[in-house]
């Protein structure tokens, strides 16, 4: 059962030695460079995927946006852009601390890497808790259009457009929360797995490929910000 | 050859036969046999549905079944026949299969990803199947708002959400399949040395990896619709029922090439292998695989063109829906181009691929008549659309689809089919294929709608004759069931080459060791090496001095 890898792995004479520790090597790959790639590729394949997946929604938004602007502009002021700013910042300093850990653990920096990661996590984990808290205040204002939670607008403009924003809003800002979550139980796998294991490279790859989720996942944000909390700012808090 | 053959002694099938081997394997051969099994549940549940349809049109009046009953038989025949079987069907067992072997790897790049990807489509299944059993859903395959949102009492977003989860399924396969053709060919295997039907899988990847996200977040918005009452697709309170159908055709028009590119890969190396000849236009074929997987995510629009979309985007769209059937021309050429002058043998693969070649190409033509705008106003939702895509979909996709698995079943079980029994069957399908779907492109010419089951007199005599054909085409289906599962026990061991194809997989064992290969093999040579006659086999280079 085995012989026919090591037969194989031994026709493609490449890398192994040098890098030390690198992560093990599956049975249907030649080496550790080939497993890589592959690896890569498929992230950035899923990446595409998650593209075309906010791309519709994306698409639907702008729809609805242009067709009924006003009302869009109104219900948008029920938003609070200054969380959504601490939230910005919030992120785009994960997508640091990320970028960081993931040469921490490719240098082999086991500290420097738990360190990073750590704070990752804590970044992403105070972004998902304002994001809660600001669904809160808005449930609380009746503005959750959700499980027949009671809906209230008082606005200018048709309450029952304006529940399209705030159905909109949460499912967007809501399938974005989610992915945060899952790229959160991602580091905290890898970082328990690096603990365990007091071996910081052999998860190279695997911290890469959350690293580019974590990448991913903070543009989508970068690009729901402003059309969401900033059509019409009117009060920041 | 001729000598007594031995099935090898340690192979795939015999590697372990514990319940938990099966379904826990990352064997992507294993995965390719418990998604067969799978898929043919499905078609036969499918073909229950289409039978009962049969049944209720054989007579003008609605005797058999009541309107709700026949929506919801209409919409479960389409759902499953789309999204669990022709959809997943040749990726899944042949691509599953082959892909890795054609390519000299010893799995697939992700192979826990790939076995994920079956639990994945049961699930999506189980929860479609779930839905038919405690009601059914009524609103056709299509899920059309707003009736679908907010009119129907039907179970939507259960079936909704079994064909999203099932699309997951379609994505991993996709995305394992472009991995892997990109990193892990056999040294020496150039892009241009890859036989065509692994450029089909790779077109159809593409295809699955770009367009299913997009059905997902669009069944998700049906359902968010349902749930919350607000206006996404239904105009009354402010939604646009036309997005709707743009974001689903954006991907189910592609969806169309997902099923048929898979089955062109097929009947490349059927047909190239029963001429005895190199293929014709290897680089056209390749790279028209390509062009449809490109300009399929182009023409979405001309299944819109009667619902008031804008005229201008409507001229575009049939232009655009011209300009694919040019590279699937292309293949036609290129396959009877290769059939010209070649030393051709009428073995069942072959049978089944120039099946294809003429009905896809009926299927086809047709698909220009619903291309032009004027035309398409009298012919949209009448029967002729039916029988032109049952032509692409049955006439093409399911034909290939068989001709493959008989290609490769000495291949797959070590065993080989009757041949007789299996030419007979093939020229029954053909018939009763014929014989089903023909008169509906005149019941289509003559005004009849789709989704009716009470139609005027006039039109019985084509709806009793499409009927009998259909009784011809269930007994021809069932026919191939029968003596595959006969042949696993009765048939004929296979030889590693039984058709003196070219191939890695035919360099390898029937059926082929757990990874694959005994020695990593290595290609000098481009593909369908045919050329030569007085060799009759082109240098097999690993096994055959292990195997006998």
């Amino acid at each position: 059962m085995t012989s026919p890898t090591s037969q194989a792995s031994t026709s493609h004479t490449q890398s192994h030695s040098a890098t030390g520790h690198l992560p093990p090597v599956a049975m249907q790959f030649d080496d550790a460079l080939q497993q890589h790639d592959a690896c890569r590729l498929g992230m950035w394949l899923f990446l595409s995927t998650e593209l075309m997946l906010f791309g519709g929604l994306f698409l639907a938004y702008t729809i609805f946006r242009i067709a009924h602007a006003d009302v869009f502009a109104e219900a948008s002021q029920h938003v609070a852009p200054g969380w959504a700013t601490v939230m910005t910042a919030l992120l785009l300093t994960s997508s640091l601390t990320m970028a960081l850990a993931v040469q921490a653990v490719r240098d082999g920096l086991h500290r420097r890497a738990t360190v990073c990661l750590l704070l990752t996590m804590l970044l992403g984990g105070g972004f998902i808790g304002i994001k809660l808290h600001e669904y809160h205040s808005l449930y609380a204002e009746h503005l959750a259009p959700l499980f027949g939670w009671p809906f209230g607008y008082s606005g200018q403009q048709d309450a029952s457009l304006a529940k399209m924003f705030f159905v909109l809003y949460f499912f967007m800002t809501g399938l974005h929360a989610l992915h945060m979550v899952i790229g959160i139980s991602l580091l905290c796998w890898i970082m328990v797995a690096m603990i365990r294991k007091r071996d910081a490279r052999r998860w190279s790859t695997a911290a890469e490929m959350v690293g580019l989720y974590w990448h991913f996942v903070d543009l989508v944000w970068v690009f729901l910000f402003p059309l969401l909390y900033l059509i019409r700012p009117d009060k920041w808090f | 050859m001729t000598e007594a053959i031995v099935p090898p002694e340690h192979h795939y099938l015999n590697d372990g036969y514990s319940a938990r081997s099966w379904l826990l394997t990352t064997d992507h051969k294993r995965i390719a046999v418990l998604y067969l099994l799978t898929i043919t549940f499905f078609f036969a549940v499918g073909g229950v549905a289409a039978t009962i349809i049969r049944l209720e049109l054989l007579t003008p009046a609605g005797d058999l079944v009541q309107s709700e009953t026949y929506n919801k038989l209409f919409s479960i025949h389409g759902i499953i026949m789309v999204f669990f079987f022709l959809l997943p069907v040749i990726p899944s067992v042949l691509g599953n299969f082959l892909v890795p072997i054609m390519i000299g790897a010893r799995d697939l790049a992700f192979p826990k990803l790939n076995l994920a990807s079956w639990y994945v489509f049961w699930i999506g299944g189980l929860f479609t199947l779930w839905a038919v059993v405690v009601g059914g859903v009524d609103t056709g395959w299509t899920f059309y708002t707003p009736f679908s949102s907010v009119y129907t009492n039907t179970y939507v977003i259960a079936t909704a959400a079994g064909v999203m989860i099932a699309g997951f399924s379609s994505i991993f396969t996709g995305l394992n399949f472009i991995v892997t053709i990109h990193k892990m060919r056999a040294p020496g295997l150039t892009w241009f040395r890859l036989p065509l039907f692994i450029w089909s899988m790779y077109a159809t990847s593409v295809i699955m990896v770009l367009g299913t996200p997009v059905l997902a977040i669009t069944l998700t918005l049906l359902a968010l619709e349902r749930l919350t009452h607000v206006g996404v697709f239904d105009p009354k309170i402010g939604g646009d029922p036309l997005l709707f159908q743009h974001l689903f055709w954006f991907y189910s028009h592609p969806a169309v090439y997902i099923m048929v590119l898979p089955a062109m890969g097929v009947v490349s190396e059927l047909v190239t292998c029963f001429s005895r000849k190199k293929i014709f236009g290897y680089k056209a074929i390749a790279y028209s695989s390509m062009a449809i997987a490109l300009f399929g995510f182009l023409v979405w629009g001309h299944h819109m063109f009667v619902s008031g979309q804008s005229v201008y985007a409507a001229v575009v769209f049939s232009m655009l829906s011209f300009l694919v059937a040019l590279p699937s021309a292309v293949k036609v050429f290129n396959w009877t181009a290769t059939l010209y002058k070649g030393s051709i043998t009428f073995n069942t693969p072959l049978l089944y691929a120039l099946g294809f070649i003429g009905l896809f190409t009926i299927g086809g033509l047709t698909g220009l008549f619903l291309a032009t705008l004027a035309a398409d106003v009298h012919l949209h939702d009448t029967y002729f659309v039916i029988a032109h895509f049952h032509y692409i979909m049955v006439g093409g996709t399911v034909m290939a689809y068989l001709g493959g698995l008989h290609f490769w079943w000495p291949k797959i079980t070590g065993r080989m089919y009757p041949e007789v029994w299996a030419r007979l069957s093939a020229i029954g399908i053909f018939i009763g294929f014929n014989l089903t779907f023909f008169p509906q492109y005149i019941l289509g010419l003559q005004g009849m709608p789709r989704r009716y089951h009470v139609y005027p007199e006039e039109f019985q005599v084509l709806n009793v004759l499409s009927s009998a054909g259909a009784s011809i085409l269930a007994v021809a289906y069932a026919f191939p069931i029968t003596y595959l599962l006969w042949s696993l026990k009765y048939g004929a061991i296979a030889p590693a080459n039984p058709w003196n194809a070219v191939g890695l997989e035919w360099e390898t064992t029937s059926p082929p060791p757990t990874h694959n290969f005994i020695e990593q093999p290595v290609v000098d040579h481009e593909a369908y090496n045919y050329a030569a006659p007085a060799q009759d086999s082109p240098q097999p280079i690993a096994l055959e001095s292990t195997a006998s």
